[in-house]
């Protein structure tokens, strides 16, 4: 059963667009192609954008946490029962539905960092991806990502510089835009929410328009029939699709001569209503970017010793659940660390607690790392690029955060 | 009543093709006057450049048929020596007739027909010209009054392949040009248009005394006289009856086109057979008329729009089209009086919906068509598809296909019409579809703001503001009440 393909087989167009943009090859592919020394790193670097913020407390829980069960009434995580958490260390456990993580973690090829937060305090999702992307201290506008700035800046011979950046999806992410050579590519059928947004279209409706509120649930319902009944609330990615997505991505950065920094964008994680505990909406899209993982580690095949993957997401959510089982736009959340070439097996916070006055504004999971810290100590330790380079040009005035060290084998 | 924001919109929306993000703010201190700006006898006009004019549109299409034919002919040929069973028919006038709008047609066995590609490109450097020419009006209130009347006096590319390679120049030549002078120019240059004969099958009708019809057993084909008097002219109720019809029917016997028929040399004009002219007097509305063969037809047409059943019946319909689904019966009243007053002068037709105070003072309850919708959001990104198949196929499949209405009385603009959950539902996906390239190159809540200003609702601010990316909040203001109704 894949919801998607009826999805897209009534819009012929969607498809052939998506088809279209994965052939936009860009000049990098026009560059002459030199073998690699033998012996020399080849080192790949993917991003995943988790857009719409990731609930951290639900992906890795605080079980340790005394107040965690108290605020998480009703999808709060379990260390016993059926769906019980897995546990990471004695304090942490990791969500049930991420089982090829929690292998990779066992491994130590994973790890996580918690209560991070990018430089972004205020709470719109817009705002916050430009500043997870732009790689700035706050808001403001600009055209380029850290990303492409970081391969810009690159010693021009090497094959990571020289081969360029992929972007999956029809448009280039603002973190991949710039000066640097961009690969576009797109499975053909990406992962979307289209049930997530047509609720909240709906929704607006049900305020304003009943006329069009009634068609547009009739036609919501109508497409559902055709997909075979998926029930709307499980909103977000579908699993399959996701998987499809990441393995296509892997498929093109393990080639010789395909590129070695990637970025790749999973929509739906905004949660604010039924957001689930062990099962439900939120357990989908997590079983969705673990099936992934597993797509990456298989695809990479030998590529995977030299792969870090990090998963960022533009913000966390409310501590507290809301009046809907679901949680708001809050602060601190966690970024994720997984491939071959990670040294995992930790989970790095320095824990903040959840009591009311440890709580950012008394309502979100207080930040104590930043997020930039993580990127620049990839950045360093995987693709060589220098501190200043990086506290200058990549993260603009980010002098005062330092790289964190240790995050690479 | 309405402040000038309020009002900047409904010049916009209600009378235009839908603002750029700095359009609003430029009308706020004369919204009324942008919109009678663009009334001109050439506000409508769509440059020629490198499109056909209909003798080459059907040019082109006759020239495919006669190979399609030969080829049907050799194939004939083969079979009946083989003594195998005769090769499947392919193409020609009736098959590629049923086989869906094009763009659409797909045979995905066969490798493609290189005349199946000529004619999509025909079609589509149509597309491409107009909706260029909207994208490049200020107000859009001259597009909007040109595609309703190509709308009131549609053809549909459904009736074969000759329609095909003649709707973009009947929009062209046969409307456009008129929409700003008298309804009766009008009239006549659509009526005798080689596209309209064709699709309403004037080309067929015979009179049964004429020369041609003492010869055959073929007659009248009433289809053209029934729906100028039904659709174009005086209405459904408007006073006629059959006898009217059947007489009308026979008046306009011989009208037809050049190429086609014998003895008729040329490509895709007017053409007066007198041959199939039914010979005599015949009384229409009341009224006789003397044979006096083609122009006989045209007297005919000339009085109609003077019947007040015609007044009505296009001031009804402009105002619902314009204004609301119920329209304000005094404004109904106006139009109609100026349309008698002024003997149908479309200008000033267009002046007296513009000046009226009822159409600005009604609420924004009209659901904008498809197509409207599709160049709205154009205009407010300020970028169309670079393919015109892209806009094609989401006409299409949203369910205005463009120049294929469902029958002759063109494509609905009521509410109950347009409201369809699988339509509504597939605007909305293409909305998502449209948003993702556009949203990196801006905020939606900007967008917002510079289309809606203060006229924004609270919920919708909220919804694109609280939007889980840029690309869905762009969707949700294309896809709020807001952006739906004009």
């Amino acid at each position: 059963m894949e919801p998607h393909n009826a999805y897209c087989q009534s819009m012929p167009l969607s498809r052939r667009g998506l088809l279209g943009a994965g052939l936009s090859f860009f000049a990098w592919s026009h560059l002459p192609k030199t073998a690699s020394a033998a012996g020399a790193r080849d080192p790949r670097f993917l991003t995943v954008i988790l857009r719409g913020a990731l609930d951290g407390l639900s992906a890795v829980a605080p079980l340790g946490d005394p107040d965690y069960e108290a605020l998480r009434v009703g999808i709060a995580l379990s260390k016993e029962g059926k769906d019980a958490a897995i546990p990471l260390d004695g304090f942490f456990a990791l969500h049930p539905k991420m089982p090829n993580f929690a292998r990779a973690y066992a491994a130590k090829q994973a790890l996580v960092v918690h209560a991070t937060a990018s430089p972004y305090r205020e709470r719109s999702h817009f705002d916050g991806q430009d500043v997870l992307e732009t790689g700035l201290g706050g808001v403001g506008r600009s055209d380029s990502g850290w990303l492409n700035r970081a391969l810009v800046a690159l010693p021009k011979g090497e094959r990571i510089a020289r081969q360029g950046g992929l972007g999956v999806g029809t448009v280039t992410p603002l973190i991949l835009r710039g000066e640097a050579n961009v690969l576009g590519w797109s499975p053909q059928r990406v992962a979307e929410a289209p049930e997530d947004l047509a609720k909240r279209v709906l929704d607006l409706y049900q305020h304003r328009d009943p006329v069009l509120a009634k068609a547009l649930a009739g036609g919501i319902k109508a497409d559902q029939l055709a997909k075979g009944g998926t029930e709307m609330e499980q909103g977000g990615g579908n699993p399959a699709v996701m998987a499809r997505a990441a393995a296509g991505a892997a498929r093109l950065m393990m080639k010789e001569d395909g590129p070695r920094v990637g970025v790749l964008s999973y929509d739906g994680w905004d949660t604010h209503a039924n957001q689930g505990g062990a099962t439900g909406r939120l357990a989908d899209l997590l079983d969705g970017l673990d099936r992934a993982f597993a797509a990456f580690e298989r695809e990479f095949g030998a590529a995977w010793k030299e792969t870090v993957i990090l998963v960022v997401t533009e913000f966390g959510r409310t501590a507290n659940i809301n009046g809907t089982e679901g949680s708001d736009h809050g602060t601190a959340t966690v970024a994720m660390l997984i491939g071959g070439a990670v040294r995992g097996g930790r989970v790095i916070a320095d824990w903040p607690g959840l009591k009311t006055a440890q709580l950012h504004q008394g309502r979100d999971l207080k930040p104590t790392t930043d997020l930039r810290a993580v990127m620049k100590g990839v950045m360093a330790d995987h693709l060589g690029l220098s501190a200043n380079v990086l506290a200058e040009r990549i993260f603009p005035d980010s002098g005062a955060v330092k790289p964190m060290s240790g995050l690479v084998a | 009543m309405t402040t000038g924001d309020e009002r900047a919109l409904l010049a916009l929306q209600r009378f235009g093709l839908g603002g750029s993000p700095g359009a609003r703010a430029a009308l706020i201190d004369d919204p009324r006057g942008a919109c009678l700006a663009e009334i001109g006898p050439d506000r409508a006009v769509i440059p020629k450049g490198d499109l056909p004019d209909t003798p080459r549109g059907i040019q082109i299409v006759t020239e495919i048929e006669e190979r399609r034919r030969e080829m049907r002919e050799a194939q004939r040929k083969v079979a009946q020596a083989g003594n195998a069973m005769p090769a499947p028919q392919m193409g020609g006038e009736m098959a590629s007739g049923m086989a869906g709008p094009p763009g659409t047609a797909s045979r995905p066995n066969n490798p493609p027909d290189p005349d199946e590609i000529r004619l999509a490109d025909v079609f589509a450097a149509e597309v491409k010209a107009r909706v260029s020419f909207a994208m490049a009006q200020p107000v859009g209130f001259a597009e909007r009054w040109a595609q309703f009347w190509s709308n009131h006096f549609c053809v549909a590319t459904r009736r074969g392949q000759i329609m095909r390679g003649t709707v973009g120049p009947f929009e062209r030549e046969a409307i456009r040009p008129h929409v700003f002078g008298r309804f009766e120019t009008l009239l006549v240059a659509v009526e005798m248009h080689p596209a309209m004969l064709h699709y309403l099958d004037q080309r067929q009708s015979i009179g049964p005394n004429s020369p041609a019809g003492r010869r055959q057993k073929r007659g009248l084909n009433e289809n053209l006289a029934r729906e100028i008097l039904e659709l174009h002219t005086l209405g459904v109720g408007g006073g006629y009856s059959q006898a009217d019809v059947t007489a009308f029917a026979r008046v306009l016997t011989g009208w037809s086109i050049t190429g086609r028929d014998e003895n008729i040399d040329g490509f895709g004009g007017f053409a007066f057979a007198p041959n199939r002219h039914e010979p005599g007097s015949h009384s229409v509305m009341g009224k006789s008329y003397i044979d006096t063969g083609k122009e006989q037809g045209i007297a005919v047409l000339k009085d109609l729009t003077r019947h007040p059943s015609t007044a009505k019946f296009i001031a009804t319909k402009l105002a619902r089209h314009f204004v609301a689904d119920q329209p304000p019966a005094a404004l109904v009243k106006k139009l109609a009086d100026d349309f008698r007053k002024s003997e149908g002068d479309l200008a000033t037709l267009a002046r007296t919906l513009l000046t009226a105070e009822e159409a600005w003072a009604a609420p924004r309850s009209k659901l904008r068509t498809p197509n409207e919708f599709l160049l709205a959001a154009f205009r407010a990104v300020g970028q169309a598809p670079e393919r015109p198949q892209q806009v094609i196929n989401m006409l299409n499949l949203m369910g205005q296909p463009l120049w294929n209405p469902p029958g002759p009385n063109g494509h609905p603009d009521d509410e109950a019409s347009i409201a369809a959950p699988k339509a509504i539902k597939t605007r909305l996906d293409f909305s998502l579809q449209m948003a993702r390239p556009w949203a990196g190159k801006l905020d939606p809540r900007e967008l917002a703001e510079q289309l809606f200003g203060e006229t924004i609702s609270l919920e919708t601010r909220q919804a694109v503001a609280r939007a889980e990316t840029r690309p869905q909040g762009l969707a949700i203001l294309l896809m709020s009440p807001e952006f739906q109704r004009r």
